[in-house]
């Protein structure tokens, strides 16, 4: 590498470091608590809990429960009805006025699976861990801040990868892991900064990339819809939403006879965003921690009960579903989380640490540690 | 005399944690119990060693003082 060659991805590092470093530092804050959301709301918020059944119960049909939401919700329609994998036995439902209601305005509503019985209606809205889910994912801002979070992520693996690149310049008369403990607070941070950036890059690049990709949900959705979900629902695509609609017990039982080795997740009712206008469109996932991130969609007709296709999901949704579990690190029990949260405070000390250095080299030259000021690479090869 | 390009003296450790550490990642992924407790002691590696610096650059601080 030259001397201007390295003095460009210092600039890259220092800019895309810049520009990006309070919304990293939002991120990074928000999102420590989001690592244990679920504890944090089980200790927060009493929710009722499922009536103890003897293992092997036969769970009550779907189509009871949904007799049973009629009746407790008078004039209201079933968006999606799915299987809490948090919580065995419980299926949670999501409702509105209309089939095509907006889903972000849906109400939630709890039921046994077993019984049938209503639970609780869980209201997220004015939870600890929603406003900092909404602060980490959009900032309230809807699409467009989720996008703008994405840019933010890029600038940070541009960050991230200039900062390997001029690592190996800043470090070449130094080891791994040196701190110059006795030199000045600039110093120290220096070595602290490139040691922990260093010694950390697997999982910030893997962290930074797969949020990225998660900023870009709706789009990826959007793209579903228009190609596979449009050629699965195939010429009767633009059938009305039907008047009666077929059992959606009878339904699932016939996609799960599709798919013995998996298990349902969600039934999108037809007339809904992920489903037909005429069609039910149900969501299995696979039973091992990978393959359970992984959905496979069946269409089923909602007039008819008729299967009507069902196929793996497109490259780009499951690179989606992928990377949320390698985003939230919800995937390897507590150990892992802890472990996530450590190198979430590690990420904090990187940002804070940067930010400090990018202060002490606007100092004037001379007051400047000869450190801080880009080393030369080529008289190191001489 | 010429030294070693610079990756190799540079960049040697730092790697290894990152591809220790990468590969942890999708351990998790393949399945439960032991794949889970790899996937701990890979991605827990570079808290570990920063834990071990951080214990190292203390105690030189406070020797010398």
């Amino acid at each position: 590498m030259t001397n201007s060659s390295l003095r460009k991805w210092a600039w890259v590092h220092k800019w895309s470091s810049l520009v990006s470093t309070i919304f990293l530092l939002m991120l990074c804050i928000t999102g420590l608590p989001l690592i244990f959301h679920h504890e944090i709301d089980d200790l927060l918020h009493d929710s009722a809990h499922p009536a103890e059944v003897a293992p092997g119960t036969q769970p009550v049909s779907l189509d009871q429960v949904l007799q049973n939401v009629r009746e407790r919700y008078p004039g209201k329609v079933v968006q999606f009805l799915s299987w809490d994998d948090e919580n065995p036995g419980v299926l949670f439902l999501s409702i509105n006025d209309s089939v095509s209601a907006d889903p972000m305005t849906n109400q939630f509503a709890r039921f046994d699976a077993n019984t049938g019985n209503f639970l609780d209606e869980p209201d997220f809205n004015g939870r600890f861990t929603m406003i900092m889910y909404r602060l980490h994912t959009d900032m309230y801002a809807g699409l467009p801040g989720k996008l703008f979070l994405g840019l933010m992520g890029l600038f940070f693996v541009a960050a991230i990868v200039s900062g390997i690149v001029i690592y190996g310049p800043f470090m070449r008369k130094l080891k791994f892991g040196a701190i110059r403990v006795n030199r000045t607070r600039a110093v120290r941070w220096l070595d602290w900064h490139n040691f922990l950036g260093i010694v950390v890059i697997a999982w910030t690049l893997v962290v930074g990339a797969t949020g990225v990709v998660n900023t870009w949900a709706d789009l990826v959705v959007k793209v579903w819809q228009f190609t596979q979900l449009s050629e699965m629902l195939g010429p009767g695509r633009d059938r009305p939403v039907p008047t009666k609609l077929a059992s959606v017990e009878d339904a699932m039982q016939l996609a799960r006879s599709k798919l013995p080795d998996m298990e349902p997740q969600t039934v999108a009712f037809p007339g809904t965003i992920f489903a037909g206008r005429a069609h039910y469109v149900i969501f299995f996932k696979g039973n091992t921690p990978l393959t359970s991130r992984l959905l496979k969609p069946v269409v089923i007709d909602g007039e008819t009960g008729a299967f009507t296709d069902m196929q793996d999901m497109p490259w780009f949704v499951t690179t989606l579903l992928i990377s949320k579990p390698l985003h939230f690190g919800d995937y390897g029990g507590m150990t892992l989380k802890v472990i996530w949260a450590i190198l979430d405070v590690i990420t904090i000390i990187i940002l804070v640490t940067g930010l400090y250095l990018w202060i002490a080299r606007r100092r004037v030259p001379a007051e400047q540690p000869p450190e801080l000021v880009l080393p030369s690479v080529e008289r190191s090869h001489a | 005399m010429l030294r070693k390009p610079i990756w190799q003296r540079t960049y040697i450790l730092p790697t290894l944690v990152a591809v220790v550490s990468g590969v942890g990642l999708i351990f998790a992924l393949l399945g439960d119990g032991i794949w889970d407790a790899l996937s701990w002691l890979a991605v827990g590696l570079p808290v570990a060693i920063a834990a071990w610096v951080w214990w190292q650059a203390t105690s030189i601080r406070a020797k010398a003082r």
